[in-house]
């Protein structure tokens, strides 16, 4: 298997930072680790089982109705995550609530499916599915971990900045609370962005 | 095969649509008791934690059986109340908040010739917790939030003026702004407020600023969610209100008992230590 499927996703071209797919969600569950984590996980399965079930049967889709069989496939793999997710992660499913549903939009899914699994076998299919929800992933888990961290000073609900630094407790620290706000993710990403583009040379407009 | 005809195309989506449907129906439906436990535990640990009780359930090993002991330890008796304030038959833990909502919502639109009737129907479930010796009555509202339902759970002293504690939740409340009212660092401010000021109804208000130490009637809002806090204070006030009788009675139970006069039979040694010595 050619290495770039599950290579390039995660750097070369982000599904967020190089494609820009999936950027309201990554603005609207980075607010704190946890949430952000399940998030990339539930995307990755969810676009790498669509992306393998989609091409197991890529040869039988009439093309008239093909993305609405896409649809129908996301929708299915959406559904099942946000059953589960209530059954065995009821804080977790609480927590994300829309969002959970929301994966049926990430434009991420019907990219990778209409870009990639139409046209290649089952395996590479479900690799670069997985691939590019990871890629999605480590993105709003960075913009989580600085979000969390600078907005209320916690990672993971834990307390990381000690108490005694607040204001209120005689300190001289108080939590950004502008970075709670979405426009702040977007922000954030702007700057994953920049950094990205001075590595990445060749993303550079002349 | 002609995969572009109409007839493959009509008979392909059926397919697809049919074992879609199947695998949901049986995921659903598998799933289904499991999920109405969680949202019933939930529910359980809602009621304990306005009591400020439960609070090691996420530390626990076997977070089930742990809210379900404390519950069934704590929650001594649950009634459904009418509008007069008195006990109506029934199993306060099944009442659907959602619902009575609806109605109340009606009741604060409805004109004099319907309110009556409307107020008659309410279902309004009191959960009674004893934790040693103190008794606790616990109220629930429920009202919409920004996005969704807002709902939560307020205990009260035997004083039937103070609050004991609340809890707040939300279905879709925007993470880290609204959703904030679900955070301890929100509803333990509620702790040792007061419901009425001067004997007169004034509920809880959430304002910014609200929450300074010498105003008993008030919390502090959540910055970046004002119309959560809104709502919220409006669910709370819209709630409580359809209790009032059931407060008036208690509380003027309690003051029949504290005064020295109990039941009208006043004696003469009484009158005489209520009176001034001049």
């Amino acid at each position: 298997m050619n290495k770039d499927i599950y290579k390039k996703p995660i750097f070369k071209s982000n599904p967020i930072t190089v494609l820009v797919l999936g950027v309201c969600s990554a603005l609207a569950v980075t607010v704190q680790l946890k949430g952000a984590c399940v998030m990339a996980l539930s995307v990755t399965i969810v676009t790498g089982f669509s992306s393998l079930l989609i091409s197991m049967i890529r040869e039988s889709i009439p093309n008239r109705i093909r993305i609405i069989v896409q649809l129908v496939i996301v929708a299915m793999l959406v559904i099942l995550v946000d059953q589960l997710l209530k059954a065995f992660a009821y804080d977790v499913s609480k927590q994300l609530s829309v969002y959970i549903g929301l994966i049926i939009t990430n434009c991420i899914i019907m990219g990778r499916i209409e870009a990639f699994a139409l046209n290649n076998k089952p395996l590479p299919s479900f690799v670069d599915g997985l691939a590019n929800g990871f890629g999605y992933g480590m993105v709003i888990i960075i913009v989580a971990f600085i979000r969390e961290l600078l907005g209320s000073g916690m990672l993971f609900g834990y307390q990381i900045i000690p108490q005694s630094w607040y204001i209120i407790n005689g300190g001289f620290y108080e939590n950004n609370g502008l970075i709670i706000l979405p426009p702040m993710a977007l922000i954030i990403l702007g700057c994953i962005v920049w950094v990205q583009r001075s590595i990445q040379k060749d993303l550079q407009e002349k | 095969m002609n995969k572009n005809s109409n007839l493959y195309t009509i008979i392909y989506s059926t397919i697809l649509v049919v074992v879609v449907a199947g695998i949901l129906a049986f995921v659903s439906s598998s799933l289904k008791s499991k999920q109405q436990d969680n949202v019933a535990l939930e529910k359980m640990q809602s009621i304990l934690s306005a009591a400020n009780l439960g609070s090691e359930a996420d530390v626990v090993a076997d977070k089930a059986s742990y809210i379900k002991d404390l519950y069934a330890k704590h929650i001594t008796n649950s009634y459904i109340l009418n509008n007069h304030g008195t006990v109506i038959p029934g199993e306060a833990f099944q009442v659907d908040l959602k619902s009575q909502y609806q109605i109340i919502k009606k009741i604060m639109e409805a004109d004099d010739t319907q309110l009556s009737k409307l107020k008659s129907q309410l279902l309004l479930p009191v959960y009674v917790c004893t934790i040693d010796n103190q008794v606790l009555n616990i109220f629930p509202c429920y009202g919409a939030g920004l996005w969704g339902p807002i709902w939560g759970y307020i205990s009260v002293k035997d004083d039937y003026q103070t609050v004991y504690g609340a809890v707040f939740d939300h279905k879709s409340e925007t993470p880290g702004l609204g959703a904030e009212i679900a955070k301890p660092k929100f509803y333990d401010q509620f702790d040792g407020k007061k419901l009425f000021k001067d004997d007169s109804f004034i509920s809880i208000s959430i304002v910014k600023g609200g929450g300074q130490i010498n105003n008993p009637y008030g919390v502090d809002a959540i910055s970046g969610g004002t119309i959560t806090s809104r709502s919220l204070e409006k669910t709370i006030a819209s709630w409580l209100k359809e209790y009032l009788p059931y407060f008036d009675i208690k509380r003027e139970a309690i003051r029949a008992e504290n005064s020295p006069c109990e039941g009208g039979t006043c004696t003469l040694d009484t009158l005489i230590v209520v009176e001034p010595v001049k």
